[in-house]
């Protein structure tokens, strides 16, 4: 049993005095929290505002005089670069993460909280560093978010000349970042548990965050190690990956470098990346369903199991990325193998959300209604992930509007609405107040159908062959005159559905002072966050003294206990039937 | 309850979208209608698996939705319904990885009857080279480009009857293998025929390759399928399968290195004499 007892004398005089202290350079996890998200955010409206710009080039293309071929492409590199690594593993590591673990392990803070700040502050400042590139010379880098070599650092891709170099730079300052931040976590969660709080009593949440940030903590520094070979091939000339080319009619100084290596290593990184971002979404739905259908998660150790193992198996499936790049094609055969491995454990997990419903007690508040749309959003992209995963069906549709749709669905969308069924849940215990109905309501009418309108028939513009990443389609024959009307229709769903989020982020800031007032347990949830003396949790969490768990988070609707929740903190009475 | 009704009508549309849209694969024109079939298959079973899923979800939302009096029962887990689930699920897995594989085999494994041909890509164009009489591709080295055309060896034998198609079409006869050779010389680029299924990047430094055996006459785009820089979306070109007189005709009228650098001695020579 991990010993959490601090001397809560102490606690008091590390309160911070001042503003600045307090909001500015604050070590308190659940401030670092909220700038984490408010800075992902505000990036990602960013990189929303560009998916605009890509939709109005797809749907109507040659009527917008500021798209041409090199601002497309930069469009498409930042929005990709920006959803993945700067929202969303921000959001959920940094954000939830900073929020989340120490509230719900029942500590005061994280174990070591001027890393913490100091992780919030060079993810602001590779985020600074990221938005300057496209006010330099050359703009943005244009060469995809996956930074292929040669391509990425040579004349012919817009932003060769200071963009790369700036989002190389961003990324290294992100993972020193991450690095800080992840350290914190993991250590925190194996350290901080308050008496009784195990592991196998945690909540998936936290299990999800868990196993993230471990994968991130081995994924990253491949992204790393790339991300500098690649500088020094575009800034000192060296050749990791350039080989003896020609680039716009003369003859580099490259030779002998290996363009599919810096493949491997991005995909060593960028598969379990998909992950990283996946499972505090598959952890926090699984709280979500189970808190607002009154039932403990069902198969709670396999969902566990599931998550480490999804975890593991994630750092060997990167190849399935390549199987069309050109590497020995008996790799092909390993990696299908093992990615459609993976799916089981995955299809376990959606299996034990739907039979968490089943025999339920469930109320269609605003988080569970974003988790149900996960939930149908996740099966469609996890079932067309068996397309691609497997090889020789990859073939096609690889490089197609296929994969676009697929990995939108699965880990753009999917991961999104967790991200507000989340936000929606927690916002009470943040604020004290709920976040308006009817507000939420039309966000998530139009956020679940308009994305499923995007995205779904996308994936028939895929079985054409429609090529990804295309400024414009002009003069190819083989794809019908329909096609061009239908990537009308989708580019208007896509503003249509950004547009929503705007409702969304007014009642973000409307509910801080007019929302209803919630008390501290408003969803009657077990978890120990719910359970905090105050709300808003002040600094230091929990008063006096640490709170001490007597079971798991999931006694919801225990037989012969009247209420319908019992929390983790309350002893086990006489006569409870309790299997856990 | 209103997402128990958007749930069954999405599933309605999207299984009934999946039948009536006018959008799905373009004709083939290669031998590779395993890989369509595998691709419908999978379509299926997903696609059965999808509707399951959701349409238990929404009766599951609800049977027990929150009313007055209703409880839900507590339930950590079920052995037995768990082991039933994984075991069916990895069947379903099996079924579609294992003929996948053989084939992925196929796709990989060049019969010994195809013909080569050269794919050269570079910003934003293609260009061909076929082997000649030898069946030879001779040396070429990406420096080399500026010296000599597609930067082929001035002493390697092999090279002076490879036959030169610096165009972005190229022909191909109808029913005979071809294995395509692909190289490129400044980044990455992706060879795809939409109507081939078959597709694969050319990486600057090495050389990949992939089979196909042509199985309808026409002509048919080469588009580029790997982010290759600005010009990615117009790097075109144009495959013409044909029957064998009229693809003998047209490979009559291409020109070998020993052609094209005889003409370029005389053109030098002629030069050299004009300018005296």
């Amino acid at each position: 049993m991990v010993s959490t007892n601090i001397d809560d004398s102490e606690v008091g005089s590390h309160g911070p005095q001042s503003f600045l202290t307090k909001y500015v350079w604050s070590q308190d996890h659940k401030v670092i929290a909220i700038q984490y998200m408010g800075t992902a955010t505000a990036i990602g409206l960013v990189a929303l505002v560009l998916s605009w710009f890509m939709r109005l080039q797809i749907g109507f293309p040659d009527t917008f005089d500021f798209i041409d071929s090199s601002s497309y492409y930069q469009y498409v590199t930042m929005h990709g670069m920006i959803m993945v690594i700067y929202l969303l593993t921000a959001f959920f590591l940094g954000g939830f993460g900073n929020y989340l673990i120490p509230l719900m392990i029942g500590a005061r803070d994280m174990v070591f909280p001027y890393l913490n700040m100091l992780s919030y502050w060079f993810y602001l400042l590779s985020v600074i560093i990221l938005a300057s590139s496209f006010f330099v010379p050359g703009g943005a880098t244009g060469a995809g978010w996956t930074l292929y070599p040669p391509q990425s650092i040579l004349e012919g891709t817009p932003g060769s000349d200071w963009g790369i170099i700036l989002m190389l730079v961003s990324l290294i300052v992100f993972i020193i970042a991450f690095t800080m931040g992840g350290l914190n976590y993991v250590i925190t969660v194996l350290q901080a548990r308050t008496e009784g709080m195990t592991m196998m009593r945690m909540p998936l949440t936290i299990w999800g965050i868990f196993v993230a940030t471990i994968m991130g903590l081995l994924a990253f520094p491949a992204l790393f190690v790339g991300g500098i070979m690649l500088m020094f091939d575009k800034v000192l000339g060296t050749s990791f990956f350039i080989p003896a080319i020609v680039s716009m009619g003369e003859s580099l100084e490259y030779g002998g470098g290996s363009p599919l290596l810096f493949q491997h290593l991005f995909w060593f990184f960028g598969h379990p990346e998909v992950y990283i971002v996946a499972l505090p979404g598959f952890g926090i739905v699984s709280d979500l369903i189970s808190i607002h259908a009154r039932k403990n998660i069902f198969g709670y150790r396999q969902m566990v199991w599931a998550i480490v193992v999804i975890g593991a198996l994630s750092f060997i499936v990167w190849a399935h990325h390549m199987y069309v790049s050109g590497m020995n094609p008996y790799f092909g055969f390993f990696f299908a193998v093992t990615t459609l491995i993976i799916a089981l454990p995955t299809a376990i997990k959606v299996y034990n959300w739907v039979l968490t419903l089943w025999r339920g007690n469930i109320h269609f508040t605003l988080p569970m209604l974003f988790a149900i749309a996960f939930i149908f959003t996740f099966v469609v992209g996890g079932l067309t992930g068996l397309f691609l995963g497997n090889v020789v069906v990859d073939v096609p549709l690889s490089d197609t509007y296929f994969v676009v749709a697929h990995f939108h669905m699965v880990m753009g969308v999917a991961p999104v609405l967790v991200v507000f069924g989340a936000i929606y849940h927690w916002y009470p215990k943040a604020t004290g107040r709920m976040m308006n109905q009817a507000m939420g309501h039309i966000h998530f009418w139009v956020t679940f159908i308009g994305t499923y309108a995007i995205f779904f028939p996308m994936h028939f513009l895929g079985f054409i062959g429609m090529p990804r990443r295309y400024f414009s389609f002009e003069g190819l024959e083989f794809i019908p005159e329909s096609a061009y009307t239908l990537n009308a229709a989708i580019s208007i769903a896509a503003f249509i559905v950004g547009a929503a989020q705007m409702v969304f982020l007014f009642n973000l800031f409307w509910s801080i002072r007019h929302g209803k007032p919630a008390n501290g347990n408003p969803w009657r949830a077990t978890s120990l966050e719910w359970q905090t003396p105050q709300t808003p949790p002040v600094h230091g969490n929990w008063g006096a003294s640490l709170p001490v768990v007597h079971r798991w988070a999931y006694d919801y609707s225990l037989p012969g206990v009247e209420a319908d929740f019992v929390p983790q903190n309350v002893p086990i009475t006489e006569g409870e039937t309790n299997e856990q | 309850m209103i997402i128990i009704a958007i749930i069954i009508l999405l599933v309605i549309f999207s299984v009934v979208f999946s039948f009536m849209s006018p959008w799905g694969f373009v004709p083939i024109a290669a031998d590779w209608s395993e890989i369509d079939m595998l691709l419908d298959a999978t379509l299926v079973i997903t696609g059965v698996v999808f509707a399951a899923v959701a349409l238990f979800m929404a009766y599951a939302l609800y049977k027990y939705r929150n009313r007055a009096g209703h409880r839900a029962e507590f339930e950590p887990e079920n052995k037995r319904l768990e082991l039933i689930l994984t075991a069916a699920t990895s069947i379903g897995i099996i079924a579609m990885l294992a003929p996948g594989l053989v084939v992925w085999n196929k796709y990989i494994t060049v019969p010994d009857d195809a013909e080569t041909i050269e794919v050269i890509g570079q910003q934003w164009s293609w260009a061909f080279r076929l082997p000649g009489e030898d069946g030879r591709l001779g040396a070429v080295t990406t420096q080399d480009i500026y010296e000599t055309p597609f930067g082929l060896s001035a002493v390697d034998l092999a090279a002076y009857d490879d036959i030169l198609i610096d165009d972005n079409e190229i022909h191909l006869l109808l029913g005979q293998p071809v294995k395509m050779v692909l190289r490129s010389i400044d980044v990455l680029h992706d060879f795809y025929v939409p109507q081939f299924r078959a597709k694969m990047d050319l990486v600057p430094g090495i050389v990949t390759y992939f089979w196909v055996t042509p199985t309808r006459t026409g002509t048919f785009e080469i588009i580029c399928a790997e982010l290759c820089g600005v010009g990615h979306s117009e790097m075109r070109g144009y495959v013409v399968v044909e029957e064998e007189g009229a693809y003998n005709e047209w490979l009559a009228e291409q020109e070998t290195y020993a052609e094209l650098a005889a003409k370029e001695h005389i053109d030098s020579v002629e030069y050299a004499n004009n300018s005296e």
